[in-house]
């Protein structure tokens, strides 16, 4: 049942390039990859595209296709129209190196910014008891399988260049909600520094970076709006903010 | 071309991003050395992201009677017996430590009532063990120790000014050739993925924690990462194999539509109730129990069922024998007529748990059905049949300090090492195992390194390892890179596959051979830059020589048993089990040959019901009762 499909396929690298069209036999129940991967195999050996897992796990195959951040693997080719052509391209937001692979250092430099998790001192291995209830929250933030693609939607840094120095980026806001919510990390002022540090005020709440979120992560209204909620609670009641934080540790030990 | 050529020099070399080379890498930095860590895929994607079960580790806080004894003795079984014993020990003992120690690097497993880490029943195990979050565990260890790299790079750039002083990870560059000096390891060539250009680390010990071969099979779990690479760097460099033949067919891989044919469907589905039918309705694997087993495992459904709330009091369902058992039994099932049109059989859940606690407990598997093959598994039932998933053979080791056999100054850990598993390895087992085992490398490596110091590489070494490279790009109108592996996959699938006999192994290795043959005159079109071909040419290499060494060990080894099944010689002996295949390359072809393993030593015996032993050894090795 294989059914014959028009591509637009954007190849080159950091100098130049373009789109090229292609077309290839699709099977029912295939996905972009898929395709992409025949293509490969049959008529163009060295293009260059990222995948691993093939099942939505390891957030490798990130790319636009018709224009939306989308994982290859998990997008079906069964979603286009017989006769529609399907443009794919890299991600915007990040310096192309070959045809639908780019250089996505930026966001492994953004992770070594964020200061990292700070157990109690004393606690040993063994020792911490949580409540299921209270790992939930982070857990959600935990599912982030680094796609980027809520960094490629987010307009901050999609179309400004000059952001990316100043602002972290929906990944690594929910990466500081995770560990200010983390049961035992010890560290203060993670709302804080997202705020004045790693550019969470820049974030105009568009939600664009949830909608594509491929694990479902609430990233504007688990993360980012509490976060900037509690900013506001912390900057005008100081005692609070330090009774959450003592709580916190009496919840697990 | 030295003059071009970029190099680094470090302590240690670390060849995977995986959970076993990321806790190695921990291991030595805490040892104070200096440590590349080298991956093909971008750092935090290696093929550990994908496990999804949990991790087993016998902290007993589901069930208090649990411990390493227990562990050590479902390992054993597991295996048949046939895994080095000291590994399994060192592994059970280990593994509650390892599991431990994460949560203080920010893992969150999922919790217990009393706020402990919760455990699940996975098969094989006796309680339940397996510590987990959702279905995505291996997400969670592979994060959790990426961001404890990042930590100590954090805290190296405090004090030293450069985050990269002491931990460097060289994503997206692939390792073609471990270096030797006066017959030590002397570092590790390769390429940029990216580039293709070629890049050499100097380093004195070089730890190999590549994965697994799965890519050398048809219908595989694995990525396209698993093409057993350190396998073959191991062989190269004149390291052996242990028991090549035993290879773990998954019971459960997806096998519809076929874009995703042999994508796991993990065994928690089963360890939280789903049930094997096959198209007749019937719950087949009742009648799949062997004797070995007949104790453990409910012979009825009425009891299989009250497990699931009564484990004290019944027996477990069969659904959640060893992984080998089931396998098989689908395979039969299937070759009986009772398959579906796919070739598979299903596997229900719908039936047995609330769609609401389904998606809780299996989200992960609720999304990659309802987006892959269009199933709601909270209302049908998924159609599963075996896939290549985990190769119990590997680099023959020291059990103790990781250290491979035979060439100074290599280590390996993780699913490319041998030995642990024996000839089938437990769900579970993996994860733990690459804890234990990556930090023993970690440690293994540290020690060598600063009781042996440097070993600087001559420039001849480099020359031969830079030839390599170049030659498919000097070659032109050869054989077509892609074209051979699917050959090899089908070769290998079909005669080498989960039932193997004498006539279709001798077949598989003339196949095999003819296809390296060949493969010496591939040629690649395009540039060095991001080229899947080129890339391609390596791994191939690679995974003829996986192909190989498992075709001759399958071969030799006439009997069946665990991850290994003869149908010339169905039955599991005694004889057999003293026995390991070792696998060594000449430079032009494997040989493989006999060596005996070593014996249960007397503590380890005694840990055993004496009438369970006699099922698996000889008169003389239970009248011996322990090595010691
Ligand atoms: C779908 C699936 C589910 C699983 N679920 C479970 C489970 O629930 N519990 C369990 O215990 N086990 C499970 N397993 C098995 C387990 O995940 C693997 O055995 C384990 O993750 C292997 O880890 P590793 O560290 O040895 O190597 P991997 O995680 O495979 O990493 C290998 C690393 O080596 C690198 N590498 C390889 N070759 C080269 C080269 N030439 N040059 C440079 N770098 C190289 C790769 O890039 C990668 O970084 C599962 C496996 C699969 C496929
Ligand atoms: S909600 Fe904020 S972080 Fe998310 S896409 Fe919009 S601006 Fe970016
Ligand atoms: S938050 Fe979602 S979209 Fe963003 S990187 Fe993680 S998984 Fe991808
Ligand atoms: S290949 Fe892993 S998410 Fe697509």
């Amino acid at each position: 049942m294989a059914r014959t499909i028009k591509l637009r396929i954007w190849r080159g690298n950091a100098k130049d390039g373009g789109l090229q069209d292609v077309t290839v036999d699709a099977n029912e129940g295939e996905v972009v990859l898929d395709v992409i991967h025949r293509v490969q195999a049959t008529q163009m050996n060295d293009l260059a595209v990222r995948w691993n897992c093939k099942a939505g796990k390891c957030g490798s195959c990130s790319m636009e296709i018709n224009g939306k951040p989308r994982l290859a693997c998990m997008t079906q080719m069964a979603n286009f129209e017989e006769d529609e052509t399907i443009t794919i391209t890299p991600l915007r937001a990040f310096p192309v190196i070959k045809d639908l692979v780019t250089d996505v250092s930026f966001n492994y430099k953004k992770a070594m910014e964020i200061p990292a998790f700070e157990p109690p001192a004393d606690l040993k291995p063994g020792e911490p008891r949580m409540e299921q209830i209270d790992v939930e929250r982070s857990q959600e933030f935990r599912k982030c399988i680094e796609c980027f693609l809520c960094q490629d939607t987010c307009h901050v840094i999609r179309d400004h260049e000059e952001n990316k120095k100043s602002f972290a980026g929906p990944r690594f806001f929910i990466r500081i909600a995770e560990l200010d919510m983390h049961p035992l990390d010890m560290l203060r002022n993670r709302k804080q520094k997202a705020q004045e540090e790693h550019g969470l005020g820049m974030c105009n709440i568009t939600k664009c970076c949830t909608e594509v979120c491929p694990e479902h992560i609430r990233i504007t209204d688990n993360a980012i709006i509490p976060m900037k909620e509690r900013v506001v609670d912390v900057k005008y009641d100081p005692a609070r903010w330090l009774g959450s934080k003592i709580r916190k540790r009496d919840g697990i030990l | 071309m030295s003059e071009q050529l970029e190099r680094y020099s470090y302590d240690i070399v670390v060849i995977g991003a995986g959970g076993a080379g990321l806790r190695a890498a921990v291991e030595a930095r805490e040892a104070g050395l200096r440590v590349a860590i080298i991956c093909k895929s971008l750092f935090g994607k290696a093929h550990t992201v994908m496990a999804e079960g949990g991790v087993a580790a016998s902290m007993g806080n589901v069930n208090e009677s649990d411990n390493w004894m227990v562990h050590f003795r479902d390992t054993m079984r597991g295996g048949k017996f046939l895994n080095h014993y000291r590994m399994a020990e060192l592994h059970a003992k280990e593994a509650p430590e390892r599991v431990w120690e994460l949560e203080l690097w920010g893992a969150l497993f999922d919790r217990t009532k009393e706020g402990k880490i919760s455990q699940r029943n996975f098969g094989g195990h006796e309680y339940p063990r397996l510590a987990h979050v959702g279905d995505r565990t291996g997400l969670e260890l592979i994060r959790t120790m990426q961001q404890r790299i990042v930590a100590m790079q954090q805290k190296d750039g405090r004090e030293t000014g450069n985050p990269e002083s002491f931990i460097k990870v060289f994503a997206e560059l692939t390792v073609t050739e471990i270096t030797k000096e006066n017959g030590k390891v002397s570092g590790a060539y390769g390429y940029w993925r990216e580039s293709g250009k070629e890049v050499f680390f100097e380093a004195p010990a070089v730890v190999l924690a590549t994965g697994g071969v799965g890519k050398t099979f048809k219908i595989t779990s694995n990525s396209w990462e698993g093409t057993g690479d350190g396998h073959a760097l191991a062989l190269k460099a004149g390291g052996n194999l242990v028991d090549m033949e035993f290879l773990q067919f998954h019971p459960t891989g997806m096998v519809w539509p076929p874009s995703v044919r042999g994508l796991l469907v993990t065994e928690s589905v089963r360890g939280d109730g789903g049930v094997l039918t096959n198209t007749d309705g019937v719950r087949f694997m009742f009648n799949y129990i062997p004797d070995v087993f007949k104790d453990k495992y409910a012979d009825n459904e009425a009891e299989a069922d009250r497990w699931y709330n009564d484990q004290a009091n019944n027996r477990r369902p069969p659904e959640l024998l060893p992984r080998d058992e089931v396998a098989r039994a689908i395979n039969s099932e299937v070759k009986a007529g009772r398959g579906t049109e796919h070739g598979g059989v299903f596997l229900d859940v719908s039936k047995r748990l609330p769609a609401d606690v389904i998606k809780k407990k299996l989200p992960s598997m609720w999304h990659q059905f309802y987006e892959l093959a269009g199933v709601d598994i909270t209302k049908e039932a998924m159609e599963v049949g075996p896939t290549c998933h985990y190769v119990m053979g590997g680099v023959e080791v020291d059990p103790d300090s990781a250290a491979a056999v035979g060439v100074p100054g290599l280590f390996a850990a993780g699913e490319v090492a041998g030995g642990m598993h024996g000839s089938n390895r437990l769900g579970g087992n993996s994860l733990s195992d690459l804890l234990v085992f990556g930090r023993r490398a970690g440690v293994g490596a540290s020690e060598y390194v600063k009781s042996n110091g440097a070993n600087p590489a001559s420039e001849d070494s480099l020359k031969v390892a830079h030839e390599r490279i170049e030659k498919p790009f000097s070659q032109v109108g050869g054989e077509n890179p892609y074209a051979l592996h699917q050959e090899l996959q089908e070769v290998a699938h079909n005669l080498v596959g989960i039932i193997r006999t004498r006539a279709e192994l001798e077949e598989a290795i003339a196949k095999i051979a003819d296809i390296r043959e060949r493969a010496k005159s591939v040629s690649v079109s395009g540039g060095r830059e991001f080229n899947p071909g080129f890339h391609l040419t390596f791994d191939l290499d690679n995974m003829l020589l996986i192909a190989e060494s498992t075709a001759k060990s399958a071969l030799l080894r006439e009997e069946s048993r665990g991850g290994h099944t003869r149908d010339d010689f169905p039955g599991m002996n005694a004889q057999w089990r003293q026995v390991n295949h070792i696998s060594s390359f000449n430079g032009d072809h494997v040989s493989v040959r006999q060596q005996p393993l070593p014996s249960l030593p007397k503590e380890l015996f005694d840990l055993f019901d004496i009438h369970e032993l006699e099922k698996y050894m000889t008169p003389e090795e239970i009248a011996k009762g322990g090595s010691n």
